[in-house]
């Protein structure tokens, strides 16, 4: 019988959706009992939102000032703590879960399987290496725990509102190192579409070629209600922030149509949106690598198709 | 001596399209070039930046691997590591077990910061740095696009899915790099001469006392589903007509 612990991730009181999509890869093994954990100064709000997801059978909340911000060193050990009756505990593939989760492995002598893409039992798991250019099929050995990160854009969320799972005070009674502190978090304010969960993402590359140019990007999300990515060569160049990044080491994405504007299609690219249902490319080479998975392409100047598309969408609506 | 630990491993080059062997047993390694992983090499550019500011006084490099891993640290030598450790090993070794072996390494060598890469780009696990800081007891700065030191304590940014998070650690701590830190050196002809003769050590496996354990076994490796040959179209008008047909404007 699998018991799954999930970590919950949020901020601001929210639960961030990524908890949902756990809770649905937790649930491709058969029989499981999945449980989600929240760890906050005060977690009672977040706690009833996970409450509701479909498939999750307890919330476990553990309040605590220290888990103020999710700090990996502090978290861990109590994650391990409430770990005993549990046969696997998952979290998200986000900086999150990714700065999280080994710690915890390393304290349950556990081994870890990264971004998880498909569950076939409780110990078959299908994962992506080198830039997923390769997917490997794995197999736990038998008895020992699992620790997993979740690949969020392989997962769709779990249903909210149908469920009323009971909630319950953990009792978590570890010493919590004092040796990490949060200084500040410099996040980006937008009212755009959360990269991450949009159903339409625009992203621009280096042939922006500043961040004002970059501009034309963001006003053509906006007539589409999408959200805005970049390559890497527009965030190292500075164009948009790195929160933007798309791929191998920013973020994986998959959304129902994916445009991409003045970027040439590098493997580590399209490691972040090799699930997207439509991928669009726009480029004035017509030997760029984009072009062999893009679904529609577009040979040509970015700074005067870009202008054209906008208005052309904004007539037709 | 105030001592940095670099950790390296040797990977297929970024720029290789990797490509999956048809009967299932792996990926292609035969003949493709080989490289420093390129977190790698920004966290000992880093790590060569502080000692050279005189935060640090010896830059020490280590990897695990077989024995053409060797490349890779006289490469890391001639970037400008003082000396280089190489723990020999023909099996492959899991993250935690690496963790375990570094741990063994850091109650040895005593470092006051351990500079790692985030992930490496064969398995991209993404796990190493953070299990030897719990592991050590210590704390760890993941996906560092900036770091600062003082006598005590390392403030370090962080790329996050939110944007930049900056925290204090004490040291020693355990620090991964993400791009942006640096842009590592290139290397100089008279560097690779003068690293021939810089110290390389190579300690077998079995000499750490850490047992190689494989718990989870590759049971097949497979290509990615391939996305179908699209179309191209040849103006705007015809892009926003094929968009409208599959209803996503
Ligand atoms: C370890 C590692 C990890 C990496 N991780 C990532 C990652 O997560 N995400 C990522 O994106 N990259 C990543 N990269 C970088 C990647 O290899 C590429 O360098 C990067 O994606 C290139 O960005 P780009 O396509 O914007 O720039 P370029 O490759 O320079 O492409 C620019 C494109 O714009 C086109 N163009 C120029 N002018 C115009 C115009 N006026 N109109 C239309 N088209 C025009 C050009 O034809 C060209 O195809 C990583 C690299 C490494 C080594």
């Amino acid at each position: 019988m699998s018991e799954i612990l999930i970590v919950a991730e949020h901020a601001n009181g929210k639960l961030n959706p990524s908890t949902a999509k756990c809770v649905t890869a937790a649930s491709k093994i058969s029989g499981a009992k999945i449980a989600v954990a929240v760890f906050a100064a005060s977690g009672a709000a977040v706690a009833a939102e996970a409450a509701r997801l479909a498939g999750v059978n307890k919330v476990i909340t553990v309040d605590h000032a220290a888990n103020e911000h999710a700090l990996a060193a502090v978290i861990a050990p109590q994650v391990a703590a409430l770990a005993a009756p549990y046969s696997h505990v998952f979290g998200p593939s986000t900086t999150f879960g990714k700065d999280l989760m080994p710690r915890i492995a390393a304290i349950l002598d556990a081994p870890q399987l990264s971004d998880v893409m498909a569950i076939e039992s409780a110990t078959r798991f299908v994962r992506p290496i080198y830039a997923s250019n390769a997917i490997i099929t794995v197999e736990v050995e038998a008895g020992a725990k699992i620790v997993a990160t979740v690949r969020t854009a392989s997962f769709e969320a779990a249903a909210t509102g149908g469920n009323a799972a009971p909630i319950e005070a953990g009792n978590v009674d570890v010493e919590l190192p004092k040796h990490t502190r949060f200084v500040g978090l410099a996040a980006a304010k937008s009212d755009r579409p959360d990269l991450q969960t949009a159903a339409r993402v625009i992203s621009g590359g280096r042939a922006l070629g500043s961040a004002d140019a970059f501009k034309i990007i963001y006003s053509l999300a906006e007539k589409l209600g999408a959200g805005v990515g970049a390559s890497r060569a527009a965030v190292d160049a500075g164009y948009a922030p790195n929160d933007m990044q798309v791929g191998q080491t920013g973020k994986i994405i998959a959304p129902e149509l994916y445009i991409a504007i003045g970027i040439s299609g590098a493997i580590q690219h399209l490691t972040g949106i090799k699930d997207a249902r439509t991928i669009v490319a726009i480029n004035k080479d017509s030997e760029a690598p984009i072009f062999e998975v893009a679904d529609i392409g577009l040979v040509g100047d970015l700074f005067s198709i870009v202008p054209e598309l906008e208005k052309q969408i904004a007539a037709g609506k | 001596m105030k001592k940095i630990l670099v950790g390296i491993k040797r990977v297929v080059d970024y720029n290789v399209r990797v490509r999956v062997k048809p009967d299932g047993s792996g990926v292609m390694l035969d003949g493709v070039k080989m490289s420093i992983n390129p977190f790698d090499e920004i966290a000992l550019e880093e790590a060569l930046r502080i000692k050279e500011r005189g935060e640090a006084e010896e830059v020490v490099v280590v990897t695990m691997g077989a024995a053409d891993c060797q490349q890779q640290l006289r490469t890391a030598l001639a970037m400008g590591a003082d000396r280089a450790i190489h723990i020999e090993s023909n099996d492959p070794i899991e993250p935690l077990t690496g963790a375990h072996i570094l741990q063994k390494l850091v109650e040895r060598e005593q470092p006051f910061l351990v500079i790692l890469g985030k992930q490496s780009i064969d398995g991209d696990n993404n796990q190493t740095g953070q299990m030897l800081a719990q592991l050590w007891n210590r704390p760890q700065a993941t996906f560092a696009s900036k770091v600062e030191l003082s006598a005590k304590a390392a403030k370090v940014t962080r790329e996050v899915d939110a944007g930049l998070e900056t925290i204090e650690v004490d040291l020693p701590a355990v620090i991964t790099t993400d791009l942006r830190l640096n842009e590592p050196r290139y290397v100089k002809l008279p560097d690779i001469m003068k690293a021939k003769k810089k110290p390389l050590e190579t300690l077998p496996v079995a000499d750490l006392g850490v047992e190689l354990k494989t718990r989870v076994k590759i049971l097949k490796t497979e290509p990615p589903a391939a996305r179908q040959k699209g179309k191209m179209v040849k103006d705007v008008s015809e892009l926003v007509a094929a968009l409208r047909q599959k209803g996503l404007v």
